[in-house]
């Protein structure tokens, strides 16, 4: 990455004896799709407060383009914000809403009517300038806020769960909608989120949350397949923890209760106790042959895939999703094979 | 408008019940007979004659008059006191300056009131209804008395005329006491919760997102106040304008006790006729229209609301 458009140095914010945020350094890039995804109240919010302006840090500097944006108000800042509830004026119309921002730069009354109208029809909302903020459903009021954070042209767009309050099916028609955007702007976007599901789908890269701190910061599929922490495994999809011991001699393998599995090492030492994470789709299930044995104790059937709950050991069960069109049934015998590479080893938490 | 208009269709379709008819029949009923009976009282005074008599005025209807005897008595009605209001100098000049002195106050009222309900709304939440009981503190003591301590700190040898002497900041008392402008403190500082109250609540609701939204769009802090905080508590102001405004003209013990002999308020010249010169049908009529005066600048409102509503549309 070229120089970061965004650099923040290890922030750090309190609010009385809680800690928000601690010691969070990150750099975004020009242009990028970024995610800060995390539970309620892994401080991702308060972080992009902090970009926004509406909050300031204890400790650590937030630059933008290289410029420390410590003591500059919001309404100074070039970075503009999608809020949650929307917060669209609702004594203005969807025209004026979307002027706004350009009022307040100043600028020629043709030149404000083109940008409005030109975001009006990128929102798909070029019938509705006139209407009241009232009048408009759910999916309007969200382009609305959408376009109104885009009209003054922000270095960057800040969306605080952009998708939450939108019905599922609306929901996945708008992260096409908004990455759309994202690509015919050229503008970062930095989208807060608690749901795996949309950061995955809609970041370039994603930064993970968690009391404060940043787990991992990568690209959606490496968060996916490699999480760093026990953790983002857990919190970005289903896995599967297998606790054992590490084995590096010849085709290194982790000792569980129930068997070998062969895994990457890493830079684990020999014989050192691990867990190993395993994505549930990662794991094959056959009906007899190699592997390792086990019994259907219960399944859902999720349409692609089958979700079984196979039990391994006396106190273990692993969970592996079979493909379409095969049947099993509760108290089938079953085994379970693991292809190298399948999991990724987690260090232990502190 | 659209959906006023499917909400009037859906609640004529369905048939109310009796509970739900006496529901809605309560207001009715009490603007009814405590409003719109003395109202007609009035109205029926102001057009009978006066005489000296007691009550001083005909005709007066007898449960026991006929139909007869009523008609005939109703002929005797006329519009003498309202010719009277037209000619007589005085009452127009009243009106216009109860009009002036209660616009005036309502004014200052909102611009001291406007800080005060913002810094209520905006203090911690836990300290609000203290504030709430604070700005409603005078009601404890009686109006009468709060209007007369004005007196002690007006007058010329009063609180204000003495500590300003002292300091040697005037070689002479001020008039303060028994003019126009005593008249004016004496409303804004009693009709100030009027004020204070409905700006509160409609700045309390406001959401703090979207102040933030204006900054974060690029409005500075003035320009927040002025496109988003002050456009958003219009209805407060004009809830807590009418509530100031209304009964400021109509105020008799204010001028009575602060004012000075060139203090003219309609309620003043009303005091005198009823009480004075005991023409009740001059003071009905002078009464009349003096709600009649007041109905213009809430159906003007009431139109320009409507308007809006349609021009957002």
């Amino acid at each position: 990455m070229s120089a970061p458009l965004l650099s923040i140095k290890s922030v750090s914010k309190k609010f009385g004896a809680v800690i928000a945020l601690e010691n969070v350094s990150l750099d975004l890039g020009a242009g990028e799709f970024f995610a800060l995804l995390g539970p309620s109240g892994c401080g991702k919010t308060t972080l992009m407060r902090c970009i926004a302006g509406f909050e300031s840090p204890d400790a650590g500097t937030i630059a933008l383009s290289g410029v420390d944006l410590s003591g500059v108000p919001p309404y100074r800042r070039p970075v503009n914000m999608m809020f949650q509830s929307y917060a669209l004026f609702p004594h203005l119309n969807v025209f004026e809403n979307i002027a706004f921002g350009l009022r307040r730069q100043g600028g020629k009354k043709d030149a404000i009517d083109a940008r409005v109208n030109e975001l009006l029809a990128m929102t798909q909302l070029s019938a509705f300038g006139h209407r009241r903020i009232d009048e408009l459903s759910g999916g309007q009021k969200q382009r609305v806020a959408l376009a109104r954070a885009l009209a003054p042209r922000p270095k960057m767009l800040l969306l605080d769960e952009p998708l939450a309050a939108l019905d599922r099916k609306l929901r996945e028609e708008t992260q096409f909608q908004l990455k759309e955007i994202q690509r015919l702007t050229q503008t970062s976007f930095v989208i807060v989120t608690h749901d795996q599901d949309e950061a995955l789908a809609l970041a370039d890269r994603i930064a993970v949350m968690r009391a404060g701190r940043v787990e991992q910061v990568a690209g959606p599929m490496e968060i996916y397949d490699r999480p760093a922490t026990r953790f983002v495994a857990g919190f970005v999809g289903e896995t599967n923890f297998i606790e054992g011991r590490l084995e590096r001699n010849g085709a290194a393998a982790l000792i569980a209760a129930f068997g070998r599995i062969p895994c990457e090492p890493g830079n684990f030492p020999d014989g050192a106790q691990a867990t190993l994470s395993v994505r549930p789709e990662r794991i094959g299930v056959a009906r007899e042959g190699e592997g390792i044995a086990g019994v259907v104790e219960n399944f859902v059937f999720r349409g692609e895939t089958t979700l079984l709950r196979v039990r391994v050991a006396s106190n273990i069960v692993l969970r592996a999703a079979a493909g379409h069109g095969e049947r099993h049934a509760i108290g089938d015998p079953v085994r379970l094979s693991f292809p190298p590479g399948a999991g990724t080893l987690l260090k232990e938490e502190l | 408008m659209r959906r006023a208009q499917r909400g009037r269709q859906m609640s004529a379709r369905r048939r109310l019940s009796l509970g739900e008819r006496l529901v809605i029949a309560a207001p009715y009923l009490w603007i009814g007979a405590f409003f719109l009976a003395p109202m007609l009282l009035i109205a029926k005074i102001s057009v009978s004659q006066s005489v000296l008599a007691r009550p001083p005025y005909r005709p007066i209807f007898e449960p026991s008059d006929g139909l007869a005897a009523i008609w005939a008595k109703a002929q005797t009605f006329s519009f003498d006191a309202y010719r009277a209001l037209m000619s007589d100098t005085l009452y127009l000049e009243s009106y216009l300056s109860s009009l002036t002195i209660a616009a005036v106050s309502t004014l200052i009222t909102l611009i001291i009131a406007y800080p005060f309900a913002l810094a209520m709304a905006r203090a911690p939440e836990r300290l609000r209804p203290m504030l709430i009981g604070l700005a409603a503190a005078p009601f404890w003591t009686s109006f009468l008395i709060r209007v007369y301590a004005w007196i002690a700190l007006l007058k010329d040898e009063g609180l204000i005329n003495n500590a300003l002497l002292a300091l040697g900041l005037i070689s002479a008392p001020l008039q303060m006491f028994a003019t126009t402008g005593a008249v004016v403190i004496g409303i804004v500082y009693s009709y100030l919760p009027f004020m204070l109250l409905p700006l509160y609540a409609a700045l309390e609701r406001q959401d703090p997102s979207l102040r933030e939204a204006a900054a974060d769009l690029g409005a500075s802090p003035a320009h927040v106040f002025l496109r988003v905080t002050l456009p958003l508590s219009r209805e407060g102001v004009v809830a807590g304008a009418l509530l100031v405004f209304i009964p400021a003209v109509g105020e008799f013990v204010i001028p009575d006790l602060l004012g000075g002999s060139e203090t003219l308020m309609i309620g003043r010249t009303l005091w005198n006729d009823f009480f004075s010169n005991h023409d009740w049908p001059a003071a009905s009529a002078a009464a009349i229209a003096l709600v009649a005066v007041l109905m213009i600048p809430l159906l003007l409102w009431e139109r320009a609301r409507l308007a809006d509503e349609d021009d957002a549309r």
